[in-house]
């Protein structure tokens, strides 16, 4: 790990311009003066990243020849959007459509002039906290490129911009590290969706992927962050959001299990109002992992947050929850709330869950719940006293189990084609694939 | 059709059943009745194979075979139909695919294809209307937020859709008000012809006002103790089943 570390910090990505460097030369100090996590570190107890080490990961990504064929592994039918495309970390214009409408401002960090690179460094860096974690800093001393996507004052998008990271396999094995910031200025909505794939069951690339919501007052956020790579796809990151006066963030979240999969999602309540709604599933087998921690600072009053995540975990997998509230002494008048549901279908698998509550006001409504649960065997009955057989009645509920989340997607072309994709997961096959 | 002799089973280690005898043949309407904890419930549970209720001797044969080697999905798809007196919830499972699924592995036994879309669409719209439920209660999840009279007619329609050859309603008309009793005894009727056979597990008389029943029996203390036609359950009615306990005693 300590070799993967220092492996990246020797291979900064060239050619950045004058203020991605000096970002990224920040990035590089943060991470030297940080201790690497270890089994003992309290934030990693349950995560090894022994994965990491065992290719040389720090080689950076070629461009690819991108042809249309990738789309299949992530298009979404009857669902129109905007959609940029990234292949190993490089913008791909042949793969992406549609043209921004009046209001976008969408920037590849590269690319910045002198205004917007301006615009972009008084956001970077400063919701996803280069001290929250040794990735995170790690990031910023890799960022080749990344985006900065900024609507406008009272900009109502109506439909949704789609941003696609797929890997495929290079002679090399390779780390991405890419950035999304996401500026939504006050009275603002869109629809958001970042969507994680990779096309073979061969891969040999680690994704580090920062994600940095910017809600201005009133503004309103619908985000999607979908992890369905293959297996061997290694992914740490977050999504970092900011909440300002009466902003919303409903916000969706897909993990398909990986051999490791780390997801930090922190979202601040900054201005009195917000309203965060943060919903996640996870779907492990043979021996996945993921881990999902996330954590919800309540900083101001009356502020609302909404947590439900589930998951199932089968064969030998081994999932992690850690679902932090935090409320801070001026944050009267909260109301939160969380739940994480797990369903084990096998003894050899295993979950971690575990509800972090610190709360230092007095006028405050705090539920949360964890459960570790198998099938329920009066439901099971009941299927099969119609008939139903008992492997498919086992399906049909654990299904049920997540798909109770899924009908909860606003956009219905994304449930839809999410249900199918995730209904595989419960066939007899080895391998997720699509 | 139904042969149960001398049935016995527990439920936690407690003996419910005591020795049951019933013939039920097709083209018959039964009615059980019994005070509460006589073991009508347990008859019903043990005869659709629930875990924990376990026979502890006797023998029931279904169409001749022995109905308790059968598995509980083996049991619905040879025709026996249990209508729960406390259906499941099962939130994520819409009504349509549960129906779909239960529809097609009954289909499967009898050599069939898989009921196409369209035309099972079309069937389960008729008879939801039929059980006086809304459209919109084949999307939802199976009993998901139903009433409890929603969830009687969401049996019913169940029953409906899978035509079993012996169907037991355990005490579908209990909580139920007069129109939705009208429901349960319409689409009892229904399904009454000389192929099928009906049980009737029920605490009142009232519904039999509706379904008129070829046999009545009366269930105490685990055992039948008096079997009679029609005309039993009005006396059951008028003079309760004290008489009865005092007279097996």
């Amino acid at each position: 790990m300590a070799d993967y570390i220092e492996q990246a910090l020797q291979r900064p990505p060239a050619n950045a311009p004058r203020w991605l460097d000096l970002f990224h030369q920040q990035g590089r100090r943060s991470c030297r003066e940080k201790a690497l996590p270890t089994g003992k570190t309290e934030d990693w107890k349950y995560t090894s990243l022994r994965a990491l080490g065992q290719r040389d990961y720090a080689g950076q990504p070629a461009p690819v020849a991108a042809s249309g064929d990738l789309q299949r592994h992530y298009r979404i039918a009857d669902f129109s959007s905007h959609t940029l495309v990234f292949v190993n970390g490089h913008f791909s214009p042949a793969l992406s459509a549609g043209s921004l409408p009046a209001g976008v401002e969408l920037v590849r960090f590269g690319e910045a002039d002198a205004g917007q690179a301006e615009r972009i460094q008084n956001w970077l860096g400063k919701v996803a906290s280069r001290e929250q974690s040794v990735f995170t800093a790690l990031n910023e001393s890799g960022l080749a490129d990344g985006i900065y996507l900024r609507v406008t004052k009272n900009t109502r998008l109506e439909t949704p911009i789609q941003v696609i990271w797929l890997t495929t396999p290079q002679s090399e094995a390779f780390t991405v590290s890419q950035r999304l910031l996401l500026v939504m200025e006050p009275g603002s909505d869109a629809t958001v969706m970042e969507y994680f794939t990779s096309d073979a069951a061969e891969q040999n690339s680690f994704t580090n992927g920062i994600t940095e919501l910017v809600l201005e007052q009133n503004a309103r956020l619908r985000h999607y962050r979908l992890h369905a790579e293959q297996e061997q796809a290694l992914h740490i990151g977050g999504v970092h959001a900011s909440l300002e006066r009466d902003a919303n963030l409903d916000s969706f979240h897909l993990a398909v299990g990986g051999t490791l999969k780390r997801i930090d999602i922190t979202v601040n309540h900054n201005g009195p109002g917000a309203h965060c709604n943060l919903q996640g599933v996870y779907l492990l087998r043979n021996r996945q992992h993921v881990d999902y921690h996330t954590c919800i600072e309540h900083r101001v009053p009356r502020c609302t947050s909404d947590e439900v995540f589930r998951g199932i975990i089968g064969d030998a997998a081994r999932a992690v929850f850690n679902g932090r509230i935090h409320i801070h002494p001026d944050a009267q008048k909260t109301l939160a709330q969380l739940s994480n549901k797990n369903l084990l279908t096998s003894d050899a698998a295993e979950v971690d869950t575990k509800p972090e509550l610190e709360i230092y006001a007095d006028d405050v409504q705090c539920a949360h719940g964890a459960t570790v649960a198998q099938l329920d065997e009066t439901s099971l009955h009941y299927l099969r006293t119609r008939g139903i057989a008992a492997d498919e009645a086992k399906v049909m509920l654990s299904f049920g189990f997540i798909n109770e989340l899924l009908n909860r997607i606003p956009d219905a072309a994304v449930a839809a084609h999410l249900r199918p994709m995730l209904s595989q997961f419960f066939s007899g096959e080895q391998h997720f694939v699509r | 059709m139904l042969s149960i002799e001398n049935l016995q089973a527990t439920v936690d280690g407690k003996a419910i059943l005591k020795g049951l005898n019933l013939e039920v043949k097709a083209g018959e309407v039964h009615a059980i009745m019994g005070p509460n904890g006589s073991g009508k419930s347990t008859l019903g549970h043990v005869l659709a194979g629930r875990p924990g209720y376990e026979v502890t001797g006797g023998a029931v044969r279904f169409n001749g075979e022995d109905l308790l080697q059968m598995d509980t999905e083996e049991r619905a798809r040879e025709g026996l139909f249990l209508a729960f007196q406390y259906p499941v919830e099962i939130p994520g499972v819409s009504n349509m695919e549960f129906l779909k699924a239960a529809v097609d592995a009954v289909r499967a036994q009898r050599g069939e294809e898989p009921a196409d879309s369209v035309s099972f669409l079309k069937q389960a719209r008729a008879i939801c209307k039929q059980v006086d439920l809304d459209q919109s209660f084949l999307r939802r999840g199976v009993n998901e937020g139903f009433s409890g009279g929603e969830k009687k007619r969401n049996e019913l329609m169940q029953m409906m859709m899978l035509e079993p050859r012996l169907a037991i309603l355990d005490e579908t008309d209990s909580g139920l008000d007069i129109d939705a009793l009208q429901v349960v005894a319409n689409g009892v009727n229904a399904l009454r012809n000389p192929e099928h056979a009906i049980v009737l597990v029920t605490h009142y008389q009232r519904l039999l006002d509706h379904i008129e029943p070829d046999f009545v029996h009366v269930l105490a203390e685990g055992r039948i103790v008096k079997s009679g036609d029609k005309s039993l359950a009005l006396e059951l009615e008028a003079k309760g089943y004290s008489w009865l306990e005092e007279e097996v005693a």
